[in-house]
């Protein structure tokens, strides 16, 4: 019994050093690679944000203004996020973080920049789980189709052009993809419509801490 | 087949070929069917199970004196999962962009069967230098299907070969990559997940027609028995 007693001790402590040792490997690292960490994070953000920006049209720090909006309009799920461009203080373009909740394998986040006059000044996706070769054309990555959207309004095209082709809209779909590029076309609409509602709202407030 | 072959010259030859993880062991066949879907994301998640296998049957090897029988299973977890967050935390602050298209393949290798296979089967039962040589070995073979693979697929879903490399090797690659099909409308099976089944089926009938061909060749050329 005591023999039986002392080995479960024995297993006990080994496999105790090993979880103290392996505690110590993850700390160690963690402590090595959490400002490089936090940077990427923040360099890919800023790209992002760049892509739906007009190049060199605003000096603050985009990344840093930023303030969250709740609108079950743009996103029934999570707070939208805005980030502010300004220049010289004053309100350049805003930039949205836009859920379209109907993809065709659920929802398509992205990024969509208008600028303070109520033109885009770029749209991005930024996460989707469309079809490969069909619905992914949205990914600026694959084509040049979410180029569109740069300088469109709520006046170009007017309210019955935000669709597309198939649905008598200024929009083109993909052969054998409508459903993707119509979810998209249907969030960057609301968008502008959101952003035109609030306009002054989003530019005035004051910005919110964090530093993601 | 000679007696003579050694360790070494046994285990590149079990790691790449006859033993091969993804071709005749099938394990790790999640992330071997995810990630293949073209070359570059394959070889960046074979180079992370590479490294994991590298350094979990070094580990094993070394803490062979004092790991008992009984608890050996939880501890090989243990350093596995300790393993494989090293290295996503790493590939985070280094490759962020790849970080980001493996998404959550990368954690799960720590329960890529091939790792603990290894580590119980081999790494545990033999000293250090061919407990690594073999994690080393393992790791290739795998990282060859994923690329194999994913060249097949991206091949026929694109007509590509190398798209994205400058995810690994920097933005002066960007747009850097063979088309080898110029116009091309693109086969979507290739990419979608049925393709990676399909594409993998033929890699293994591939592997074991040559391999009787091989041995039906030995036979004709072997002196007929007295």
């Amino acid at each position: 019994m005591s023999k039986n007693l002392g080995q479960v001790l024995r297993s006990g402590q080994v496999l105790g050093l090993f979880a103290i040792a392996a505690a110590g490997m993850l700390a160690g690292t963690h402590a090595l690679t959490a400002d490089r960490i936090l940077q990427s994070e923040r360099q890919r953000l800023l790209r992002q944000l760049q892509e739906v920006l007009p190049r060199g049209a605003y000096d603050n720090d985009v990344a840093a203004d930023r303030i969250e909006f709740t609108s079950a309009q743009l996103d029934a799920t999570q707070p939208v996020t805005v980030y502010r461009a300004r220049r010289g203080g004053q309100p350049v373009a805003a930039v949205m973080t836009v859920t379209a909740p109907d993809g065709y394998s659920g929802a398509i986040q992205m990024l969509v920049g208008v600028g303070h006059d109520g033109h885009l000044t770029g749209v991005r996706v930024t996460g989707h789980k469309e079809t490969p070769g069909l619905g992914d054309k949205i990914d600026s990555q694959r084509t040049d189709w979410i180029l569109r959207f740069d300088g469109k309004s709520l006046a170009d095209p007017a309210a019955s052009g935000w669709a597309v082709k198939k649905d008598g809209g200024a929009f083109d779909q993909f052969a054998g993809a409508t459903i993707t590029p119509r979810a998209v076309v249907k969030a960057v609409h609301r968008s502008l419509q959101y952003f035109e509602q609030n306009r002054e709202t989003m530019f005035s407030s004051a910005a919110e801490g964090g530093d993601s | 087949m000679s007696a003579e072959i050694s360790p070494y010259g046994k285990l590149v030859r079990d790691g790449l070929w006859t033993n091969n993880p993804g071709l005749v062991q099938l394990l790790g066949l999640c992330p071997l069917l995810a990630t293949s879907n073209n070359v570059v994301n394959g070889f960046t998640l074979g180079m992370a199970t590479l490294l994991v296998l590298l350094m979990s049957n070094t580990i094993v090897s070394l803490i062979r004196p004092v790991v008992r029988q009984e608890i050996r299973i939880p501890i090989y977890v243990m350093v596995i999962a300790a393993l494989v967050t090293v290295v996503e935390l790493i590939m985070n602050a280094y490759f962020n962009a790849l970080y980001n298209i493996l998404g959550i393949f990368l954690p799960i290798i720590t329960t890529n069967c091939i790792i603990i296979g290894r580590a119980e089967a081999y790494a545990s039962k033999n000293p250090l230098r061919l407990a690594a040589f073999d994690g080393l070995m393992m790791g290739l073979g795998f990282t060859l299907v994923l690329v194999v693979l994913g060249g097949v697929r991206e091949l026929l879903a694109q007509g590509t070969l190398g798209d994205g490399l400058n995810l690994i090797l920097g933005e002066s690659f960007k747009g850097v990559h063979l088309t080898l099909i110029p116009e091309y409308q693109g086969l979507l099976l290739a990419a979608l997940p049925p393709g990676a089944f399909i594409g993998l089926g033929l890699l293994i009938a591939g592997k074991n027609w040559i391999d009787a061909r091989y041995k039906a060749r030995a036979v004709a050329l072997a002196p007929a028995p007295a």
